[in-house]
Parts: structure tokens; sequence; C-alpha cells
């Protein structure tokens, strides 16, 4: 679904993230001297970061409730759950993306 | 000849080395390239804003789920807020790889940084830890300097792919599919995986939240949750 913000707020927050996402490259490499100055909580949290957001983008969009019908979308549940085993078996990106892409496919056709 | 360059100092034999390591790597990084092109169409970008996008920001995840955000019409401090998150991990990468450059100046530091990503910091660190000697420079150029040349022309190719390819595909489902790709190893102990499965369910019961705020809200749960899991003082069974 195309946003219905225009070009100047999508180039500003572009060049927001663009800005946040520097400052945290650059953190430690050139400004801040080494890892031994970060505080150990923020090393313990930091490690559950790619989990914990990569799990909050993959799972809802698997598991869709559908508004209006109040079903789930079925069709993108067994695409997803397809995915998973693939993607545990291979941890391969374009294995995955076949597998879910076709599957979703397969699906829609069946419907 | 693979001695160093005595115009730029630069080790060629290490910068090839680079590439040649981060080749395989690339089967991966295409597709999800591609994908963050159409997502960019999708979302109502045009070509010259995706590419100022993955030219900018360049990291592929938070990429996306900006666009996402921004094609749901959330709250522009949600969208720079959730990208920004996302990002953080590059904080654990650039506090580990920092005593590798601290040799060089200022200037490149910074530049180097530019190029930072998951697949730089573990090629790169994994090099330097290695006893042999290594320009550590010329060998991230190499890694690093290639995924940035890869990003952008599949980010362009995906926008062309995009603006071809009709609605009906549903395209826009092999976005969570890439992250799933990348969670499964992210799931690397009992601690990470509790995380995992702790966000990814509170972020589908917060998916009607007002903001767009389900995302946030699950993952910085799931963070919590992970914290709480792990046995404090130690990191249980990872390696």
């Amino acid at each position: 679904m195309p946003t219905s913000y225009g070009a100047p707020a999508i180039l500003a927050t572009i060049g927001v993230v663009a800005v946040l996402t520097y400052a945290i490259r650059v953190s430690f490499v050139a400004i801040l001297g080494g890892a031994e100055t970060m505080p150990p909580l923020l090393e313990r949290a930091l490690r559950f970061v790619p989990a914990a957001v990569l799990a909050a983008l993959v799972v809802p969009a698997f598991v869709t409730v559908q508004p209006g019908t109040g079903g789930i979308a079925v069709d993108r549940l067994v695409a997803g759950a397809l995915a998973v085993v693939v993607a545990w078996r291979t941890e391969d990106v374009l294995a995955t993306m076949v597998a879910g892409m076709g599957t979703l496919w397969v699906v829609r056709l069946l419907l | 000849m693979d001695g160093p360059d005595t115009s730029t100092g630069m080790n060629h034999a290490d910068l090839r080395r680079g590439v040649g390591d981060v080749a395989p790597l690339l089967l991966g990084i295409v597709p999800f390239g591609l994908v963050a092109g159409v997502a960019a169409v999708e979302a109502g970008l045009d070509l010259s804003e995706a590419v100022a996008m993955s030219v900018l920001v360049f990291a592929g995840a938070s990429q996306l789920a900006a666009l996402e955000l921004l094609g749901r019409d959330a709250p522009l401090s949600v969208v720079v807020v959730t990208a920004a998150v996302i990002n953080l991990r590059m904080l654990m990468y650039s506090a580990s790889i920092a005593p590798y450059f601290r040799a060089l100046s200022g200037r490149w530091r910074a530049g180097l940084a530019y190029l930072l990503t998951d697949q730089a910091y573990a090629l790169s660190v994994a090099r330097f830890r290695r006893e042999e000697p290594v320009d550590r420079r010329a060998y991230y150029l190499g890694v690093a300097g290639t995924m940035w040349v890869v990003w952008q022309v599949t980010t362009v190719a995906g926008v062309l792919l995009g603006t071809g390819v009709p609605d009906s595909w549903g395209l826009e489902f092999a976005v969570p599919l890439v992250f799933l790709a990348l969670l499964v190893p992210a799931m690397e102990d009992r601690a990470t995986t509790v995380a995992a499965v702790a966000s990814g369910a509170i972020a589908v019961a917060g998916a009607g939240l007002p903001l767009n705020l389900g995302l946030l809200v699950g993952a910085s749960a799931g963070i919590l949750v992970g914290l709480g899991v792990e046995r404090p003082g130690g990191v249980e069974d990872a390696d």
C-alpha cells in the first residue's frame, strides 16, 4: 500500500534514519574508543536485539488477522509455516523465499 | 604484484581476499536487495527516493521495516525509532571492531564505519582474529565495498522489477521471508529463542495497537524477556 506522505516527509525520514544509523555505526569505531567502555547491561541487552526485532517483524506477517472476516489469512499462515521449516533446515535467504512465495501462490490457486 | 600499493598503502591481495570471502554471501544479499527495491515501490517511493534510502541508510532490515511502516502511514516518529532500534545491534559491531581500526586516521575510521554491516563485521572480525598478518583496511573494504555495490545495484533492479510486477503476485510477502531467513540463525541459544518467541507473540497481539507500535512493543518486550531468562552473571550455553 503506497504511503500518503509526500516527498519532503519521505526524504526527511530517510535523512533522520540515515543520521541515526551512521551515529550507531561510528560510535565506538571513531568516537568512543573501545569495547571495554560499553556498560555490561547494554551489552547483554544488545545481544537480544536481532532475535527480538526480527521475530516482531516476521510473526505478525504470517499470523495476520484479516479485518472484517475475523479469520486468519490462511495463505500466509501455510506459506509462512513451510518457510519456517525451510529456513530452519537451510538458513538460506533464497531457499526460504522460493519456498514461501511458491507455497503462497500454490495455496492461492487452490483456495 | 601483491605487495602494498605505494600510492594508497593498500594491500591489493587482501582487498581481493575480502571480495572472495564475501562472494558466497551475495547469494543471500541479491534477493534481499531486490526485495528492498520492490518494497520501496510498494510503499510508494520513486526510484530516486529508493536509491537515496539505500545509499544513505544502507541497512536492509531497517529499510524494509521503515518502508512497511511508511506504507501503513505510521507516524514518522514511529518509523524513525523502529528503524533506529533495528540498527542498534550495530552498536555491538562498532564496539567489537573498533580495536582493530585504532591505528587508522580518524577520517578513515569515519569512512569505514559507514560501510559497517552484519556481513562486513562478521567476516572481518573472523579474519582479524587470526594470527596471520592482514591489511585490515584493505580486507574490510573488499568485503564491505562489495556489499555496498551489490546493495545499490540490486535496489535499483528491485525498483524496476517492482514497477513491472502486478500486485496479485503478492511480492510484499517476500519481505517477512527475508527476515525469517535472518531470524533463524539469530536464535542461537535458549535465551535468544525465548526472546524471539515472546517478541513474536506480543507483536501479533499488539498488531492492532495505535501508531503501529506493535513492532516496537513486541521487540522491546522480547529483549526484556531474554534478559530475564538469561542467568544473571553469565551467558548460558552460548559459544
